[in-house]
């Protein structure tokens, strides 16, 4: 999109790693229950329904899984000299610009599977509620040094409201 | 610790503090009393003289061992009875000081003083309850000399100048032009309707809709007290807003505090050429429901002209004329509103319009942009169109959004944008 192209930045991604946790998380959350409700249709009313549900489970489980890799590829940040550039989504595209100026304060969070493969993701605050500049999948090591960068760059730009 | 230049709220205030509650307690025995076919009248009245007791009791002892103290950077404010409280309001991080009188502290000529900080949320809110007239005032102008700089003497005068002032005529009526005409025109149509199929149906629609339309007028009657009388003035502080009937409240924006404002204009004013703006300044928590709703507007009701020159006065300068419009396919996304929606943007400001039935222009100074952002849903993606928002803090503003503009131009307003944020967030200083 030409979006991306005005704001020349160098963009990076979220690791691959972020690709097997959402699979991961599309096998337990999408595609076991599928398999599981299709093995008892299966058994109380015959095996045609069973596999029918089966079926069903397999095609929506193969769109999440697409669309799971799509928007991984949409996930961007660039690190500027003033500001952080986020950018994602597939069906809703956004791209954010938050200036380091106005940064209140940023979290680092890792949930279970994110802290077994060394993942973590930064979240940027501002005084604005709608400002969203979140970046997950990131190597805990990048995350680190993203998050004590933006704090150092927060400070020394530091705006009053 | 130093004793200096502590004082004390004013003695009056446990009694202020307790009548509510000792109405309540008066209120639940009287019903006990009531219900209870006739108990022991002296046991209830011991009753009602012991929480009286034990309630002036508590709130004497919490008002003794409440303090304030401004020095020249901080207002100091202990509290507490068994879990003290020192509580340290930088006066950097002032956004607006209010003098709020409810009905009661008005009568015995006392004022409540309410601090709004940056950060917002009701812990931040720093009440002085309660002070008498003159010291709140006094106190209020103290502060707001620190905070704005050596413009004002330790004993300026308040010589403000009126800037607007609202007749109260023309408040009722817009007032009435809002809510309760358009109630009472939908349950007209209803009743004829009802009563066209059948007479007593129109009966039951009436008692069934009187709640929903008390409802309303109390609304409507809920807002006119609190603008009553509001007139702006201009103090060396900033702007200075004041209005209401039975709680008065005044208010003062530091110049330069303002987040961003809204002027809206419904469909039923337009004949009178009126419009209502309101304002968002950071941190302005509002608190509950009724001061919320208090603090928001800047001006209930005015000719536009007027409007417009106090905006461009609030935000030290001529806005940029929202003119740009949106390609003719986004008639797609939003048929209704295609046309309104239009944006505009100098070096200084962002100005947005949108809104069906109410028009709705959002402005936003550059120097105040939190955050940009550029989203674009599936309708818009195919339309090839996108919706750049300009986000603020506050909470009942959350910035401008110029909704459904071509990608490519949505794009170059984002770049656009951020360079411009980022030269006045510089020149406004730190």
């Amino acid at each position: 999109m030409g979006v991306t192209d005005l704001l020349d930045g160098e963009w990076r991604r979220p690791a691959r790693a972020l690709l097997t946790i959402r699979r991961v998380e599309c096998g337990l959350f999408l595609a076991l229950p599928f398999l599981v409700v299709a093995v008892v249709v299966g058994v109380l009313t015959g095996p045609a329904q069973g596999t029918a549900v089966a079926a069903l489970g397999a095609v929506v489980t193969g769109l999440a899984l697409v669309s799971i890799r799509r928007r991984w590829h949409a996930w961007g940040y660039a690190e500027r000299d003033d500001d952080l550039l986020v950018r994602r989504g597939v069906l809703i595209r956004r791209t954010s610009v938050v200036p380091y100026g106005r940064m209140q304060y940023v979290d680092v969070t890792a949930g279970p599977l994110d802290r077994r493969l060394g993942l973590a993701r930064v979240t940027l605050h501002t005084a604005a509620a709608a400002s969203d500049a979140s970046i997950p999948g990131l190597p805990e090591a990048e995350a680190t040094r993203l998050r004590d960068r933006l704090a150092a760059l927060g400070e020394a730009r530091a705006a009053g409201l | 610790m130093s004793d200096e230049g502590w004082r004390r709220l004013h003695p009056l205030t446990p009694l202020l503090r307790g009548w509510r509650f000792l109405l309540l307690v008066a209120a639940g025995l009287g019903q006990q009393s009531l219900r209870g076919d006739g108990l022991d009248r002296t046991y209830l009245g011991l009753a009602i003289l012991g929480a009286t007791a034990i309630a002036l009791l508590v709130a004497s002892v919490a008002w003794r061992r409440t303090r304030y103290r401004l020095t020249d950077t901080e207002l100091q404010v202990d509290s507490g009875v068994l879990q003290r409280r020192s509580r340290r309001v930088p006066l950097a991080r002032l956004q607006a000081v209010d003098v709020v009188r409810p009905l009661v502290a008005r009568v015995l000529g006392l004022a409540e003083l309410r601090l709004e900080v940056v950060g917002g949320g009701s812990s931040s809110e720093a009440p002085l309850s309660y002070l008498t007239e003159e010291d709140a005032q006094a106190l209020r102008h103290r502060m707001l000399a620190s905070t704005t700089g050596p413009t004002a003497g330790p004993a300026q005068a308040p010589a403000d100048a009126v800037l607007v002032s609202v007749p109260t005529g023309t408040l009722v009526a817009s007032v009435l032009l809002g809510g309760p005409l358009l109630a009472t025109i939908v349950l007209l149509l209803l009743l004829v309707g009802a009563a066209a199929v059948q007479a007593t149906a129109a009966v039951g629609f009436l008692v069934a809709a009187l709640p929903v339309y008390a409802g309303v007028v109390t609304v409507a009657g809920k807002r006119v007290l609190e603008e009553y009388g509001f007139t702006v003035e201009e103090s060396p502080q900033g702007l200075r807003l004041r209005h209401g009937l039975l709680d008065t409240r005044s208010q003062t924006i530091p110049q330069g505090r303002v987040q961003a404002i809204r002027i809206l204009e419904p469909l039923l004013w337009r004949p009178f050429g009126w419009v209502r703006v309101e304002v968002d300044v950071a941190g302005y928590s509002g608190g509950h429901g009724e001061q919320q709703a208090a603090t928001k507007a800047l001006l209930p009701v005015a000719p536009r002209a007027l409007a417009q020159a106090l905006v461009g006065r609030v935000l030290g300068g001529p806005l940029p004329a929202a003119v740009a419009p949106v390609p003719a396919r986004a008639a797609w996304r939003a048929p209704l509103s295609r046309r309104r929606l239009r944006a505009g943007l100098d070096h200084r400001h962002l100005v947005t319009t949108r809104g069906v039935l109410t028009t709705t222009t959002d402005v936003v100074p550059l120097a105040k942009v939190q955050s940009l952002r550029l989203t674009s849903g599936p309708w818009q993606q195919r339309l090839r169109l996108a919706t750049v928002h300009a986000d603020t803090a506050g909470r009942r503003l959350r910035g401008a959004q110029a909704h459904h503009r071509d990608a490519a131009e949505a794009g170059g307003l984002l770049a656009e944008l951020t360079a411009r944020t980022r030269v006045a967030r510089r020149d406004s200083g730190r």
